[in-house]
């Protein structure tokens, strides 16, 4: 697989990036020298092996369900662009 | 309508349920709703770098059991997966879902629609977390994010597209609000947002295999929107054909004001949320020891209380899909059964008096005072004669209005059928006396005037008189 100028823009899109010409060029080029590193684990045999979603071998790490405090509401607003009525004021979006 | 006609209706509902937990999916904030903006946030919810979600086990078993109740075969194993999108509503700019290890796959539902029972199948069910909440700044300058509500345990129900019509559609959403009910996992009020609906649907010509091109429907706020929603949407994608267009699949939004679908993005960017597995979150494994623990808390669904009700009571199928429709509603007629054994005039009046009184004020049973004791006890009253089902029906707008018992309000109101037969004899002699036109009518042959004096008497004794007692009285006084 290689990626092309289309995917990296398409990429870029998704991650609202906005990329010069030459960026491109460098990441297409950065991005398919990654692929090609990991295109060794294709020598490997892998059949009748289960794909892996997780390294860790654990499962079913929960809790109970309790409330626990919540933050006071000026540290959780601390980090905020712009506020309004305790809310987090962002640019307009509209459906 | 005969554009409607020429074409088959084809319908898939997305429905999102919140799971009423204490506290939230991923995180130790509380999941009440209605508190000041932000304040149930922590790191968690708010998406900051480098925090650790934990699962909430509860939510896990309400998933699992509501993945049971509609008959899904539960994963053995699962998974959790990032869906990745900028939207100010997720502050960590990806969903928390399952993508292609779902809980539940596989399941049915029952419904009945023009007296005929159809199964929907179900593709899957998983467990996500809610988004928060916008609100826009009039004038476009800017929205307003409250994250409260991030991190609500979702459960999302994709149903196979086997839904025919609007009225399939509202009856699964009914079946589908009441299962959940019964299993207690959510408050499944539609008003609140603790359900929501989003629906696909499409239409071919009849005889057609291949599927129509499907629009998405969005913004429909009560079960009555969704119905309204697709009927709409049937007709026009019926019109566009018609009209030898195509239909453009594309996202539209249900405007419940002006009873129309609008197109809400015409050049839709194909969704590309690149999931992957959440590395912080560990892999789910359930096994038959906790799928079978979670099975014994399923209580008797809707349908066997259903069935049961036609059987041990003689209901009828409507009657008993009516009284079954709500889990209130059932434990309501049950608590009356144990008070009375007459459960068909238990069904008449919740069907008749008690559902009339509610939609007609726009209430919900929780919002009136009357208890199903009141009521079986109240039809024990007609059945001993101490009421007429006239009277019964004063009592029972008392019982709604202050859940007084029926007996305490027969005795403050004094309405105590009098069936003493001197008592009556001496109004009955009054009316006769002042009434003499109709007493001469009914001497010529008119029986109907025999009605219209019953009734003289029985509005001297403020309907308390015997009904059966005046006619006999009166009668034998007339023929006399």
């Amino acid at each position: 697989m290689t990626i092309n100028l289309k995917d990296v823009e398409h990429v870029a899109n998704l991650a609202r990036l906005e990329l010069t010409e030459t960026e491109k060029e460098q990441f297409a080029g950065q991005l398919n020298a990654i692929l090609k590193y990991a295109e060794k684990l294709n020598e490997l045999d892998t059949d009748g092996i289960e794909p892996t979603s997780h390294v860790m071998p654990m499962a079913n790490v929960m809790r109970e369900d309790q409330v626990r405090p919540s933050w006071p509401i000026e540290k959780v607003l601390r980090n905020a662009p712009d506020e309004e009525n305790g809310q987090f004021k962002v640019p307009a979006v509209l459906e | 309508m005969s554009v409607v006609s020429k074409y088959e209706t084809v319908v898939g509902l997305e429905v999102h349920v919140e799971l009423h937990t204490k506290s939230k999916i991923f995180c130790g904030c509380s999941t009440s709703f209605g508190a000041p903006p932000n304040t149930h946030t922590c790191p968690v919810c708010l998406g900051h770098p480098g925090v650790l979600p934990v699962l909430n086990r509860q939510a896990v078993e309400y998933a699992m059991k509501a993945a049971m109740a509609l008959n899904c075969e539960i994963a053995e194993w699962c998974k959790f997966d990032r869906k990745n999108y900028f939207y100010p509503d997720s502050p960590k700019a990806y969903q928390i879902s399952q993508f292609d290890q779902p809980i539940g796959l596989n399941g049915w539902i029952d419904i009945e629609v023009n007296g005929k029972t159809k199964r929907i199948g179900i593709t899957r069910l998983h467990l996500e977390e809610d988004a928060g909440k916008l609100t826009h700044i009039e004038g476009g300058f800017g929205s307003l994010a409250d994250f409260n509500r991030v991190g609500t345990p979702l459960i999302e129900i994709v149903s196979e597209p086997d839904i025919r019509s609007p009225e399939e559609a509202k009856a699964y959403l009914e079946k589908l609000r009441a299962i959940m009910q019964y299993c207690d996992v959510s408050d499944v009020k539609m008003e609140e947002g603790s359900l929501r609906c989003d629906a696909n649907i499409s239409i071919r010509p009849y005889g057609q295999e291949p599927f129509g091109t499907r629009t998405e429907l969005k913004n429909m706020n009560s079960f009555r929107g969704v119905q309204r929603g697709l009927e709409y949407e049937e007709i026009r994608q019926a019109e566009v054909l018609d009209s030898g267009s195509r239909v453009v699949q594309e996202t539209r939004r249900w405007d419940e004001a002006q009873g129309k679908t609008i197109s809400m993005r015409s050049k839709e960017e194909a969704h590309d949320y690149r999931y992957f597995p959440d590395p912080d979150l560990v892999r789910l494994h359930i096994d038959a020891e906790w799928k079978a623990r979670v099975q014994t808390s399923i209580p008797e669904l809707p349908d066997a209380r259903k069935a049961r009700y036609m059987q041990e009571y003689g209901l009828s199928s409507y009657d008993a899909d009516v009284l079954t429709g709500s889990m209130k509603l059932a434990d309501f007629f049950e608590e009356s059964l144990k008070h009375t054994a007459d459960a068909k005039a238990s069904a008449n009046w919740i069907m008749g008096e008690l559902l009339g009184y509610l939609n007609a004020n726009g209430l919900d049973l929780d919002d009136v005072r009357i208890t199903g004791r009141g009521l079986g006890e109240m039809i024990q009253l007609i059945e001993k004669g101490t009421i007429s089902s006239k009277i019964a029906k004063t009592v029972f707008k008392g019982m709604v209005e202050t859940g007084k018992s029926p007996q305490q309000i027969v005795e403050e109101q004094g309405l105590v059928q009098i069936s003493d037969e001197g008592a009556i004899l001496s109004i009955v002699d009054a009316v006769i006396a002042a009434n003499p036109q109709s007493v001469e009518d009914f001497r010529n042959g008119k029986d109907k005037a025999i009605g219209f004096l019953v009734g003289q008497v029985m509005k001297e004794t403020k309907g308390k008189a015997n009904p059966g007692l005046v006619n006999k009285l009166l009668t034998d006084r007339l023929n006399g």
